[in-house]
């Protein structure tokens, strides 16, 4: 157990993991999953948020095996490596919001930092302006964290509210399954409870089983091996250490080579799947996303993983997504492939300085 | 007496901050540094390898206790 605790650990760990991702999401996308996002953990929560009717944009409703599956790969990884800790109440209310405006700066992008990197790595040329957003945002997080920034201690809670989210994730595949419909309009469409798209992106999806195991297999490296996008940048801005950035330098990698066999890659700016050409609103959502995926500690996935182990505070920020993307939806905040929609500036604007506020507000004087 | 940091609780990357700050004062010495996550230890462990301080892990209830010591 010791040596292979100590593999993931190490450089090639974290390599292996990221070229998981990378090998596995362009087959998500060959097996049925809509174009660059074989895996979005923003985009896969809002068409979770979508399938439950928090939103009712018709072309984004799905439940994710995916998302799933990452939280109970995570949940399988951190019980049987004695890691599963159940703990809390480090500023769940503030986590709870930069969750919101994440997915807020996300959807106006059109994906989270892995699919950023999906995105470059299928020859999205935006997807370079989404990463200079990400990274941007990140610096200015790194500025925080520099001054004494702190969402405060977390302790050590009863067994019980760990196992929350994973159950809630165990809930979410019955309704997957079970897709329960209470009755239809006189026009013959379903009412609910949980909606499922016929068309659009969210009726594209890989069969249930593989993006349930591939989940599980993501879930469970990304818990060993504590991949996390963000952390990436931010450990090289902050302490100019590379081992997280390896990882995503894996995913890219990999990516590309299964794009380019698999007849998936196509360079340029326009015409590209699921993604608007807005070069400042790009920039602007990411850059949104990153400042509060640094101040909550983790990007999506990173906190999915961290919600598997226990982790009620980084369970928080994932909810925080969800209703974000609910809210994105029905004010009109998220982009479609035409560009940012008539609130989406204005909701980034907002988020910014919620973010600099709990920036400047959450610090401690420093020793 | 080594100079103690209590690091429990506290969310990525802070633990390693707290460390850094810690070895860019000090230069060299001997400190402790209380950590609760197994994610904390190995970013920590890794820092000290980085910067060329000598870290030993003792295993303290559920918490990790990091030696970290430069000649």
């Amino acid at each position: 157990m010791t040596t292979i605790k100590n593999f993931f650990a190490s450089r090639w760990g974290i390599v292996s993991a990221g070229v998981f991702v990378g090998v596995f999401a362009p087959l998500l996308q060959k097996w049925g999953n809509p174009g660059n996002m074989g895996i979005c953990v923003a985009c896969m929560e809002r068409d979770i948020a979508g399938a439950l009717g928090l939103h009712r944009a018709a072309l984004v409703q799905y439940i994710r095996p995916e998302i799933i599956a990452f939280v109970l790969g995570a949940f399988i990884a951190s019980l049987l490596f004695r890691e599963f800790k159940p703990r809390g109440g480090s500023s769940p209310i503030i986590r709870f919001f930069l969750g919101f405006f994440a997915m807020v700066g996300a959807l106006v992008f059109l994906g989270c930092p892995w699919r950023a990197l999906l995105r470059l790595a299928g020859g999205d040329g935006n997807a370079i302006l989404g990463l200079a957003g990400l990274t941007a945002g990140i610096w200015v997080g790194v500025l925080f964290l520099k001054s004494g920034y702190t969402l405060g201690r977390a302790t050590k809670v009863k067994s019980f509210p760990g196992w929350v989210f994973p159950i809630v994730m165990v809930a979410l595949l019955v309704l997957l399954l079970v897709a329960p419909q209470f009755g239809r309009t006189p026009e013959g469409t379903p009412t609910g409870p949980i909606f499922f798209s016929s068309k659009g992106p969210g009726s594209q999806h890989a069969p249930i089983f593989i993006s349930l195991m591939v989940g599980l297999g993501v879930g469970f490296l990304a818990q060993r091996t504590r991949l996390c996008t963000m952390g990436a940048i931010r450990d090289v801005i902050l302490i100019k250490n590379t081992h997280l950035l390896s990882g995503i330098l894996g995913i890219v990698v990999a990516a590309f080579i299964m794009n380019l066999v698999l007849g998936q890659f196509k360079a340029g700016f326009t015409g590209q799947p699921i993604a608007h050409t807005d070069y400042l609103w790009n920039f602007m959502g990411m850059a949104l996303s990153g400042l509060a995926f640094a101040l909550a500690g983790g990007c999506p996935g990173r906190q999915l993983f961290l919600s598997g182990g226990g982790d009620g505070d980084a369970a928080i920020f994932a909810t925080g997504m969800i209703v974000g993307a609910g809210f994105s939806h029905n004010f009109s905040m998220a982009s479609s492939p035409t560009g940012p929609e008539a609130y989406g500036p204005i909701a980034v604007i907002i988020g910014l300085i919620f973010c600099i506020v709990v920036g400047f507000t959450m610090r401690e004087k420093m020793a | 007496m080594a100079d103690k940091i209590d690091a429990r609780g506290l969310s990525c990357p802070q633990p390693v901050i707290l460390t850094n700050r810690k070895m860019k004062e000090m230069g060299k010495g001997v400190f402790e540094i209380l950590v609760d996550t197994d994610t904390s230890r190995e970013n920590i462990s890794r820092l000290a390898q980085q910067t060329g301080w000598d870290v030993e892990v003792k295993k303290a209830d559920a918490d990790y206790c990091l030696v970290l010591r430069k000649d």
